[in-house]
């Protein structure tokens, strides 16, 4: 006997999904952009960005930790819900100090893809401008905590994948911050390296290769032509590569 | 010290400031010390200018600076993006370009000077040039060019619009792109923007031909007035090619007296620090450079198109090289010293550039992929030194062992005039408004005095060249006494 097909409803339309899989997994796998800052298919969900909040029967949930279950009526492409997406955005904007102008992500940054997709005009609340450094102790790489927006991929990364711990959240509520884990704090005590995961997950220019910037020409980064609803996440990509010059 | 620039008994004067309203990006203000009878004791402008920016960049990567600096001005973003781009060349040690790279930096920074100056001349001065200092404010203005000569106003637009077109076709935004990598550049020139380019080049230089001849009818038809009005003398400051000829991008600095006598020669712009120091005032945020070797009193020089036409030996395009050779001719055999004479040098520089643009499309280098040069040995140490529309810019960054900006100097163009702009007014303080009620006509006396050095403030880039002011009249007990505003529309008030 065949087994029918379990699905679950996005916005009207039917999807399935295999057992185990989160909304979020379903919906892209199906081809549907829920808008995501922390969630990553490689790694353990974690919920915490919250923009992947849709209404799962008459109820908010966050899509990429609630499991599939069949029959599940979901709103994502709301007006409401986006609205509400893009009032956390502009509170990431404000909270940490995120100058896309000099960033070299910029086009290939993910957080600015979801303001852009969610329509952010402006930053509408009152900037935080906290004093935040930057640690350029490691040979390769700049951790620039201005841009952290403490999704915690690089924690992950480095826990899961790596099996070196590096990277760490440390205190609570408004003063989150991200962290590193060595004796000094800085990246260039630990033994991060150039192939570790966790220098490719950050979903902003946080963490990012030293010395290459701005190689690929305006008009050819990632989220230039397309929304990010189309292309999908950014790490995927690491800033530095380009047709033309060296990496 | 000049004469004019401190009274000997500030406390009996009246003030006068000239100050615009709007408090937009940079601003100047002009302050005048006058007597009972309207005797002009003191004259001074002021700069706010962006010295946060140095501050701003300490601590971060130098990697990231030519795109960030170029958000220190919206009006010449290329001009910074490339000195910097120059300094991080020398901090990632790849100072030599390939020649495509070179060829595409050249052409960026040509697509700028000439839309910078196209803005000024047609925009913002050609009001004063053709209908006089003293017409209606009204009528002052590039609606009032538009209206009265519909062709120039035209031509001033699309002059403009081509230079913005090779900066977007470089950089991919019309202002605040990427384009420069440290050792090269983000993207090759394709044929079909070449193409695109080269179309409509023939009319452009035609147009930037026809500009040269109106400028230099204007001029030549009172030519004592143009030569009179804020005439001062003064050295003059500029980059050369190793043969002397005229370079906007690249070359050594070279320094001229005022009666025309070498100071300097071919120096290599790394030592800069060793023949021009910056001297401050008390009173004026904006530093004062001197060439050392003349000392601060009279060691004061003028940059941008003036400067560069006078010091070259010649020009590399023949157009242009024409106009020069008739430009010098004015000056018998010294250098031209009239403050208007600005206008003239700066339309013979947008000729250059239009040729020059020319030039480097037909180039088949221009379209090669080979546009990154590979670093070799770094240095802590990058500075990078252009010649900017408004003259000669220095970019200078001391970075650590782990990348980060340690100290940055940036020496600009406006900053290199400071003192020049300020002995201009004085002079045309004392020609026009000694002993004279103030009136709007005169008080745009000082204003055409400090566009002719289009400096980079935003007062006077303001929206259609009408610079909104308050002049107020204060007797020496600090009471006002009279007020005149001008605001943006033009329109004055007691
Ligand atoms: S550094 Fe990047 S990956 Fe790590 S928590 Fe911050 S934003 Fe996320
Ligand atoms: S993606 Fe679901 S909470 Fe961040």
């Amino acid at each position: 006997m065949q087994l029918e097909e379990q699905t679950i409803t996005i916005d009207g339309q039917k999807i399935p999904f295999q057992s185990g899989q989160t909304i979020m997994d379903a919906a892209l796998a199906a081809k549907i952009y829920i808008p995501h800052l922390c969630y990553h298919p490689e790694f353990k969900p974690h919920g915490s960005c919250r923009l992947c909040t849709v209404m799962v029967n008459g109820r908010y949930e966050s899509a990429c930790t609630m499991p599939s279950v069949a029959g599940q009526e979901i709103l994502n492409n709301t007006k409401e819900l986006n609205e509400n997406r893009r009032a956390l955005t502009q509170m990431l904007f404000v909270e940490g100090n995120h100058i896309c102008p000099g960033c070299p992500k910029t086009g290939n940054c993910q957080l600015q893809a979801v303001a852009y997709y969610v329509g952010m005009l402006s930053s509408h609340y009152q900037h935080f401008y906290p004093y935040r450094d930057l640690d350029p102790s490691h040979p390769d790489y700049v951790v620039d905590f201005n841009r952290c927006i403490l999704c915690e991929l690089c924690v992950r990364a480095s826990r899961d994948v790596d099996k070196k711990n590096i990277f760490a959240i440390s205190g609570r509520g408004i003063k989150a911050h991200l962290i590193i884990n060595s004796p000094s704090g800085k990246l260039e005590d630990t033994d991060f390296a150039v192939g570790d995961k966790a220098a490719f997950v950050c979903p902003v220019g946080a963490i990012l290769r030293k010395r290459t910037r701005y190689t690929t020409p305006i008009g050819e980064r990632l989220y230039d032509k397309q929304s990010i609803r189309i292309v999908g996440d950014s790490q995927q990509l690491h800033a530095g590569a380009t047709k033309y010059g060296r990496k | 010290m000049s004469q004019l620039e401190t009274a000997t008994h500030s406390e009996t004067l009246k003030r006068v400031v000239i100050e615009p309203l709007t408090r937009v990006e940079g601003h100047g203000k002009v302050t005048l010390l006058l007597d009972e009878d309207n005797h002009v004791h003191q004259a001074r402008l002021h700069i706010v200018e962006f010295r946060g920016f140095e501050k701003f960049i300490q601590g971060r990567p130098y990697w990231e600076i030519p795109v960030l600096v170029q958000r220190l001005c919206g009006i010449c973003p290329v001009s910074h993006h490339l000195a910097a781009a120059k300094a991080v060349d020398m901090l990632a040690g790849a100072r030599q370009l390939t020649p495509t790279a070179d060829n595409l930096r050249r052409l960026l920074h040509l697509g700028q000077i000439l839309q910078s100056h196209a803005l000024h001349f047609f925009h913002l001065s050609s009001p004063d040039l053709l209908f006089g200092i003293n017409d209606a404010v009204a009528h002052r203005n590039i609606i009032g060019v538009i209206a009265d000569h519909p062709d120039l106003g035209l031509q001033g637009i699309r002059l403009r619009k081509y230079g913005q077109e090779v900066i977007r076709i470089i950089s991919g935004k019309r202002v605040h792109g990427t384009a420069s990598l440290p050792g090269g550049m983000n993207k090759p020139l394709s044929l079909q923007h070449r193409a695109l380019l080269l179309a409509d080049i023939d009319q452009i230089i035609t147009w930037s031909k026809g500009a040269v001849d109106l400028i230099k009818k204007v001029y030549l038809t009172n030519t004592d007035f143009h030569q009179r009005f804020g005439l001062i003398q003064s050295n003059m400051l500029s980059l050369v090619t190793t043969d002397g000829a005229m370079d906007l991008y690249h070359g050594g600095l070279r320094a001229k007296s005022a009666n025309g006598k070498t100071i300097f020669d071919h120096i290599d712009y790394c030592h800069y620090h060793q023949y021009i120091h910056e001297e401050v005032k008390p009173w004026s945020y904006m530093k004062f450079p001197f060439i050392v070797s003349q000392g601060n009193e009279v060691g004061w020089y003028r940059v941008g198109p003036l400067a560069r036409i006078n010091n070259c030996d010649y020009i590399t395009t023949p157009l242009a090289e024409i106009e020069r050779q008739e430009f010098r001719a004015h000056a018998n055999g010294g250098l031209v010293q009239a403050s208007l004479a600005y206008h003239w040098a700066r339309m013979i520089e947008m000729l250059y550039a239009a040729e020059r643009i020319r030039e480097i499309l037909l180039d088949p280098v221009s379209t090669g992929t080979d546009i990154v040069a590979q670093g070799e040995e770094k240095s802590l140490e990058g500075i990078g030194v252009i010649e900017a529309p408004r003259g000669t810019l220095i970019h200078h960054y001391l970075v650590n062992d782990s990348g980060t900006i340690e100290k940055a100097n940036l020496i600009v163009s406006t900053t290199n005039n400071n003192q020049a702009m300020n002995e201009s007014i004085r002079q045309v303080a004392v020609e026009y408004l000694d002993g004279q009620t103030l009136t709007e006509g005169l008080l745009n006396h000082i204003e055409v005095a400090v566009r002719a050095y289009d400096p980079c403030l935003s007062c006077a880039t303001h929206a259609l060249g009408k610079m909104p002011l308050s002049v107020e009249l204060v007797n020496h007990k600090g009471k006002l006494v009279d007020c005149l505003i001008k605001s943006s529309t033009g329109e004055i008030t007691k």
